[in-house]
């Protein structure tokens, strides 16, 4: 395949960025979207050009770290999936790719394709887990928990963390993120005894961090490499009015 | 010559890991908030040690590369983590998790650790559910179990095929609440260059910020190392972009000794290579053996048919397939070891029945969605299956998956004693960094369990033993310490050094040349010849790199060649490493075999009267040769057989 990619460049935060144009020539389809990243960095290097900065670790779509913005898509025209597991043969000959990074106020970009995304670290740290330290705790089929709130927890907890539904929400809402935290927790009988405390402090640290309200397009979910269904931002909201009215 | 001291307690076996925490010393807890710790990497292994220091009130600092903890590797894990709960009321118990242990690794892991690594695995999954991390369970509500490769129990716990990611996310969770609580401060897009060492005692750490290019000091009285094997000095393989033997091969150079560099597993069930331009290889997780069966056509005509595109995979009678682990190991069938699976399949290649482009196998699930239905397997591998069909696009429910062996997980590490410690006093090494635990072979599930019980259920208490004698060394700003500066000043120079090279080749080419090296001389046989010649090759690819490797842009801000050559020029040394230790151990063990050292039906076959040692390997300088210090592993508990899967 011969294909043409239009790419954000941008030399460090306080940088203008604009679009460059690259022309990439017999690309394979087998190639994952991130391998033809990786041939156009080599073509740059070979030009004597500084490379394409973006993040990416694992490339088999958990670590949540690769975040492009493809076509006006997060992630690229495909569902439940990430960039790195994207592939070519999703494109045809002769396109024109645009690769963008992710655009939130939340996430600021560090350079070209890269984010800074340590304020979803900062969310988490606020109430994230379940308060108990290492050791002493009860046998682990002490406290049976049905299969069906086990797997509804379950499929809370694939959130990779990658940042998509932000980067495709039209606020800039973290809600989907926050709620697949706190709706796992708060479907386990460990997790419930705080879930209210936790809604709350993760919320707070939500809104302080700049990220903005939801207005349930629904668009988050769609995007969500891990399918992740809006429905756990209904049982976050629960969980808030709760804590509300506990006050 | 240094004395090996491995600090075996005393007593039997099942008593010795009491004993050890029955009179080792501790630290009170006024003094532990005077006590620093460094932490580098936040996998299971960094994640949960740092969590638990946290915890018990020292103060910590946690270092990764990524842009958050959450991302390092162990996020990728998919199968499961093993336990000796005996749930299913199947026969386990600690001793049976322990035996399989220590047969699985082919005899080269030292008995007192691996006891007590099953002994803490229950631990494990009390504490990870306690942290509400999703396992699979059963309708009444309790947990549910599936077996794994090397075992006749069903003693592997999971969630779905994420297992790795859900206790990672469990670490992480117990990690942010200690940042909350500011006993941990994270450093992320940070990267250790090299280890810091005051009158014999490891003292902290000098950093590369990834973003600003800075270059700082850390100190700490004692650091942990929890950063991982080196898979990826063989460019493909199952690790991240970023896994890297940087930090194990500084502390190496700083005298640590390095133990069976050469012990490598090789993963059966990979999707196999589709082409040069590929970047990384992908694992399709071992419990997928659970139903899935593998075969070759029984036929070369057969298998030539469909390399060239004439035949499916469907169309071939059941007759016609030769389920060759099922032939060859009646006992075990699909669920053999992954060294001796890995082989198998490589045999099967080699002899010209491969299929796909010639190398890979299939793994059928045929009968198991005959037997059980769709939307069971579906609940099982879901996600796994999806993962393929992205990749190879092809459904796996319809058509065999295709897979090969590809370079997963090292055994071989920084060689530690029984509280985990290195050869260099302060320095500890946890998770897949050190070399305890697998032997010459890690069973499947088994490193989930080994990076949690390193991290949660013993450095905690052996780090404080070293610990106990330093609540009186103080604090030590670097900015006064002439060590750290001394340090400093060197990684600045080595970064100069590359930058200055300006060289033609880019990294990723001189990275993938000595991937082939690797996999063509030390990779899944090994030969004396291969192996002299691969040694020969690997140093004269060093030379290349530090001639003609190009860097552009500057060291003062993100400069991503710059990192990744910094690790090359670390991988062309453990290279030669590995390579030296593969040569000086004649005989087959685990993941390690050479052809010269084979049974008639061509099975591993180990020297136990001239290697039962783990081979600890002592830098001596850059070109001269290491040298070998021994530690004899003595089976006081457990007879040493033939390992037999038949």
């Amino acid at each position: 395949m011969n294909i043409t990619v239009k790419v954000w460049r941008q030399k460090d935060a306080n940088s203008k960025g604009n679009f460059e144009s690259y022309k990439l020539n017999d690309i394979t389809p087998d190639s994952s979207f991130l391998e033809m990243m990786d041939v156009l960095n080599e073509q740059l290097l070979a030009e004597g050009k500084e490379p394409v900065a973006y993040d990416h670790d694992c490339r088999e779509g958990i670590c949540g770290m690769c975040s492009m913005f493809i076509n006006g898509r997060a992630h690229g025209p495909d569902t439940e999936i990430t960039t790195c597991q994207l592939h070519m043969r999703k494109f045809k000959d002769g396109d024109t790719i645009t690769v963008e990074p992710w655009r939130s106020g939340g996430f600021p970009i560090i350079k070209d394709l890269m984010v800074d995304r340590s304020a979803y670290d900062k969310i988490l740290q606020a109430g994230g887990y379940i308060s108990v330290n290492t050791g002493g705790v009860p046998d682990a089929n002490a406290i049976p928990i049905s299969k069906e709130a086990s797997d509804e927890a379950m499929d809370a907890a694939t959130c990779i963390g990658c940042g998509a539904c932000v980067a495709t929400c039209k606020n800039s809402s973290a809600m989907l993120f926050v709620a697949a935290k706190v709706s796992q927790l708060a479907l386990l009988p460990q997790g419930k005894v705080e879930a209210t405390r936790r809604a709350k402090a993760m919320i707070a640290r939500m809104d302080e961090l700049g990220f903005g309200n939801c207005t349930n397009t629904g668009a988050c979910e769609v995007e969500c490499p891990k399918g992740i269904s809006i429905t756990h931002i209904a049982r976050l909201n629960r969980e808030f009015l709760c804590a509300a009215v506990k006050e | 010559m240094t004395t090996l001291n491995s600090k075996i307690p005393e007593g039997p076996l099942a008593e010795k890991w009491n004993n050890y925490k029955a009179h080792q010393k501790l630290v009170n807890p006024s003094n532990k908030r005077k006590i620093d710790i460094i932490v580098v990497g936040t996998g299971l292994a960094g994640a949960s040690a740092a969590a638990s220091f946290g915890e018990l009130g020292f103060q910590v600092k946690s270092f990764c590369y990524q842009d958050s903890p959450r991302r390092a590797h162990s996020i990728a894990a998919q199968g499961g983590i093993n336990a000796a709960k005996n749930y299913p009321n199947d026969g386990d118990t600690i001793y049976r998790l322990f035996y399989d242990t220590i047969k699985g690794g082919d005899y080269k892991a030292r008995e007192a650790n691996v006891y007590r690594l099953a002994t803490v695995s229950n631990d494990i999954i009390d504490q990870s559910v306690a942290q509400g991390i999703p396992f699979a369970r059963e309708y009444g509500g309790l947990l549910a179990n599936r077996s794994f490769g090397g075992a006749q129990v069903s003693r592997t716990f999971y969630a779905r095929g994420q297992t790795g990611q859900q206790l990672l996310l469990g670490a992480y969770g117990a990690l942010n609440r200690q940042i909350e609580a500011g006993t941990v401060k994270i450093y992320n897009r940070t990267e250790m260059m090299d280890l810091v060492i005051i009158d014999g005692k490891a003292r902290g750490i000098v950093t590369r910020n990834l973003i600003t290019g800075k270059i700082e000091s850390h100190f700490g009285h004692a650091v942990v190392l929890a950063t991982g094997g080196y898979g990826n000095l063989f460019f493909l393989s199952t690790n991240a972009m970023g896994s890297n033997g940087s930090a194990a091969w500084q502390a190496y150079k700083k005298g640590a000794f390095f133990a069976n560099p050469c012990f490598v597993q090789i993963h059966p069930t990979c999707i196999p290579v589709h082409g040069d331009f590929q970047s990384k290889l992908t694992l399709m997780s071992e419990s997928l053996r659970n139903d899935g069966r593998i075969w070759v056509p029984k036929n070369k005509e057969d298998a030539e048919a469909i390399r060239a595109g004439k035949l499916k995979p469907t169309e071939i009678p059941e007759e016609n397939r030769d389920y060759y682990l099922e032939r060859r190991y009646p006992a075990f069938g699909n669920l053999v070891p992954r060294d001796v699976a890995s082989r198998a399949a490589k045999e099967r290649c080699d002899a010209g029945y491969g299929v796909g482009t010639g190398k890979a196998v299939y793994l059928d699930f045929k009968s198991a969605i005959e037997r059980l239905g769709e939307d069971k397997i579906r609940e099982r591998y879901g996600n796994l299956f999806q993962m393929y069909e992205k990749i190879v696009d092809e459904n796996p429910y319809k058509t065999p998956m295709m897979i090969y062996p590809a370079i997963h997980y090292t055994m071989g590490g920084i060689w530690v004693d029984y509280e985990l410690m290195t050869t260099i006093p302060g320095l500890y090494a946890a998770g897949e960094a050190n070399f305890s635990d697998h032997g010459a072979n890690r069973l499947g599930a088994s490193a989930l369990m080994q990076g949690l019980a390193d991290g949660y259920f013993v450095l905690p208490y052996t780090i404080q033993n070293y610990l106990a004698d330093e609540i009186h060394t103080p604090r030590m700003n670097p900015a006064e310490v002439k060590e750290f500066k001394d340090a400093e000043e060197q990684v600045k120079n080595r970064i100069d050094k590359l930058m200055n090279i300006k060289g033609n080749r880019t990294v990723d080419s001189i990275h993938k040349e000595l991937g082939h090296i690797m996999w063509e001389h030390v990779g899944m046989a090994r030969t004396k010849e291969g192996l002299t010649e691969g040694i020969e090759k690997i140093r004269a690819l060093r030379d290349v790199f530090w001639k003609e490797v190009k860097i552009p842009g500057t060291a003062n801000g993100i400069n991503l060649e710059l990192e990744k050559a910094n690790r090359l020029a670390d991988f062309l040394e453990l290279g030669e490493l590995m390579a030296r230790d593969a040569l000086h151990r004649e005989e087959s063990c685990g993941g390690h075999f050479r052809e010269e050292y084979q049974t008639e039906e061509g099975e591993a076959l180990r020297n136990d009267k001239d290697f039962m040692y783990a081979a600890a390997w002592e830098y001596t300088g850059d070109h001269a040769n290491p040298k070998l210090n021994k530690e004899i592993l003595k089976y006081e508990n457990i007879e040493v057989k033939v390992r037999n899967y038949k």
